[in-house]
């Protein structure tokens, strides 16, 4: 195995692609979006409860690669109890992170940096994004499912 | 599971050692790994005698076709037609005017679904294709469809993924108005038999238009002996370039057919009030063509001739019949499409890994698949999985790249235990 692997399938990607946290229909939901990546096939719904401008619940619902089931749980782990406002800088800064190969540590983003590997991997962006982009969605309204593709 | 035995009682019928030597881009490295280029369906490699006449085309005979009365253009016009001429040779085309220039398979059947259906079609006619049919051979039907009021019937495939005779008999009807079908299956390998297809469509007087974007490289065509009404395929996938493409059509289906696009070269004489179309294939080749395509095309139609496509087939039943045994032996693996009639493809699934982190974990040991939906979402869907990984096999494949896939899909199942 190359060391770039090694670095994108790291033992905590893993635990979550095979037990993801958070994989459920909650009982309560304020907000959710589905999301799609038409290049895999892969959809994901993501379901958040907010009150008084904080995340109380997360989930998500769908099936993806690794890397994509994997974001979904750890992004709904981190969510849980944030502040909307807070949680928003943590989507731009993880955005940041497996985008930019120059991006420097991200220690705001605690867990979530185990993703960072996946900046070798321009095919795979898409695949840790997605749920992050249909958290955005979540949040913002907007009835259409979005798309990895759409205006990026 | 013990790889050990991979490579056993393996002997290779036919050597690619030779046509290895003819494509620059085998010599790659990838991730400090050899190349091996498994991803055949998407686009094949180009032999070096395409790329030399490529730049050959560019460096002596380049100029517009049709058009000029200097000595370059009428090398050039002639450069273009022989390849025409090539092309028809190639696929046992009655005459060169049959052979309509396009971009690739996906512009081929739009022509004929703007041109030869549209008008055709009223509320309530059907047109029939397989459940196994790529986007390129849906899409433009449902566009033709939305347009007239015209539906789609699918011809349902097995559980092995083969094509259904008696279903396809039970759909052709008297509101049947075209079948529109795959040769060679891009994300099965399922073969149709093309042949008997046609025949029934003819009993019924309904005319067939054949999607060989796959069968171009895998299968010899003949579309006489086929009798398809029309015949589409890419350039890039038969070993030459991208942008250019081949729709057949019996000359009498094309001189029956408006023009597709307008502009120049297609024309007999415009005014302001009319405009006279030119003959078949020209009425179909607006503007400017991609004439060093054509040429390059020419070049690897010659290519897979001297070859031998009785070579080429017999080579890739081995990949096919080593990769399946091979890769049957992974724990957890599933082959999906065991048609019997099936060609240079094979599509799986592995228990509990995703295709996606398998075409990932392969590329890092130097093995290009592909993994997804195929451009076959309707097969997926079938088969009710999100993708597949896909091997796809050509002429310069070898048993040993199969070993590196099998050995790379074993690492990935390990990694996932
Ligand atoms: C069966 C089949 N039909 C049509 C196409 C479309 O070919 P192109 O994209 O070259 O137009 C493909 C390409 O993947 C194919 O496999």
């Amino acid at each position: 195995m190359t060391a770039a692997l090694r670095e994108l399938y790291q033992d905590v990607v893993f635990d979550h692609a095979r037990t993801p946290r958070n994989r459920r229909r909650p009982a309560r939901s304020s907000h959710q979006a589905q999301g799609h990546n038409p290049l895999c096939g892969d959809k994901v719904t993501v379901h958040l409860d907010v009150a008084d401008g904080v995340i109380r619940d997360a989930a998500f619902e769908g099936e993806g690669c690794a890397i994509a089931t994997a974001s979904a749980s750890l992004m709904t782990e981190a969510l849980k109890g944030k502040p909307v406002e807070e949680a928003e800088r943590l989507l731009e800064g993880f955005h940041h992170m497996v985008t930019d190969p120059q991006a420097a540590a991200h220690p705001e983003l605690g867990k979530l940096e185990v993703l960072a590997g996946v900046r070798e991997f321009p095919v795979r962006v898409k695949c840790a994004t997605l749920a992050w982009h249909t958290f955005h969605a979540a949040l913002h309204g907007g009835h259409a499912p979005v798309s990895t593709e759409d205006g990026q | 599971m013990s790889l050990a035995l991979v490579g056993a009682g393996r002997e290779a019928a036919v050597s690619p050692k030779l046509w290895r030597d003819d494509f620059p881009i085998l010599g790659e490295r990838v991730h400090g790994k050899p190349l091996a280029y498994l991803d055949n369906a998407a686009t094949t490699q180009k032999p070096q005698a395409v790329i030399d006449a490529l730049a050959g085309y560019y460096a002596h005979d380049n100029a517009n076709v049709h058009r000029g009365v200097h000595t370059l253009s009428q090398r050039a016009t002639d450069a273009y037609e022989a390849a025409r001429a090539k092309v028809r040779g190639f696929i046992n085309a009655r005459q060169a005017e049959e052979i309509v220039f396009v971009r690739g398979a996906t512009e081929a059947i739009n022509l004929v679904a703007a041109s030869f259906a549209r008008p055709r079609l009223a509320p309530g006619d059907e047109i029939v294709l397989s459940a196994m049919e790529h986007h390129s051979n849906i899409v433009p039907w449902q566009l033709a469809c939305a347009a007239t009021g015209a539906v789609l019937k699918v011809v349902p495939i097995g559980d092995d993924g083969a094509f259904l005779p008696e279903a396809y008999e039970a759909l052709l009807g008297p509101r049947t108005k075209l079948v529109a079908m795959t040769h060679l299956s891009n994300a099965l390998g399922t073969v149709t038999p093309a042949r008997w297809i046609v025949e029934r469509a003819h009993a019924a007087g309904v005319p067939v238009l054949l999607d060989g974007a796959q069968a171009i490289s895998h299968l010899a065509v003949d579309v006489g002996a086929l009798g398809c009404d029309f015949y589409a395929f890419s350039g890039h996938k038969v070993f030459g370039p991208t942008g250019i493409g081949v729709l057949y059509g019996k000359a009498e289906r094309l001189r029956s057919m408006v023009p597709y696009q307008g502009g120049g070269d297609m024309i007999r004489t415009v005014t302001f009030e009319e405009s006279r179309f030119a003959d078949i294939p020209y009425r179909f080749e607006a503007g400017t063509p991609n004439i060093a395509g054509a040429v390059g095309l020419g070049a690897a139609l010659d290519y897979v001739s001297a070859v031998g496509m009785g070579a080429i087939a017999a080579h890739e039943r081995e990949l096919v019949a080593y990769a399946t045994r091979e890769l049957e032996r992974i724990p957890g693996l599933r082959i999906v499409g065991t048609a019997k009639e099936k060609a240079s493809i094979v599509s799986f699934t592995l228990e509990g890994v995703h295709p996606h982190d398998i075409g990932t974990i392969v590329d890092h040991a130097g093995v290009a698949i592909r993994a997804g939906h195929h451009c076959a979402m309707p097969v997926m869907q079938r088969f009710g999985i999100p993708g597949t990984a896909r091997a796809s096999f050509a002429l310069y494949n070898t048993l040993d790249e199969v070993d590196a896939l099998v050995a790379g899909v074993d690492e990935a199942r390990r990694m996932f235990r």
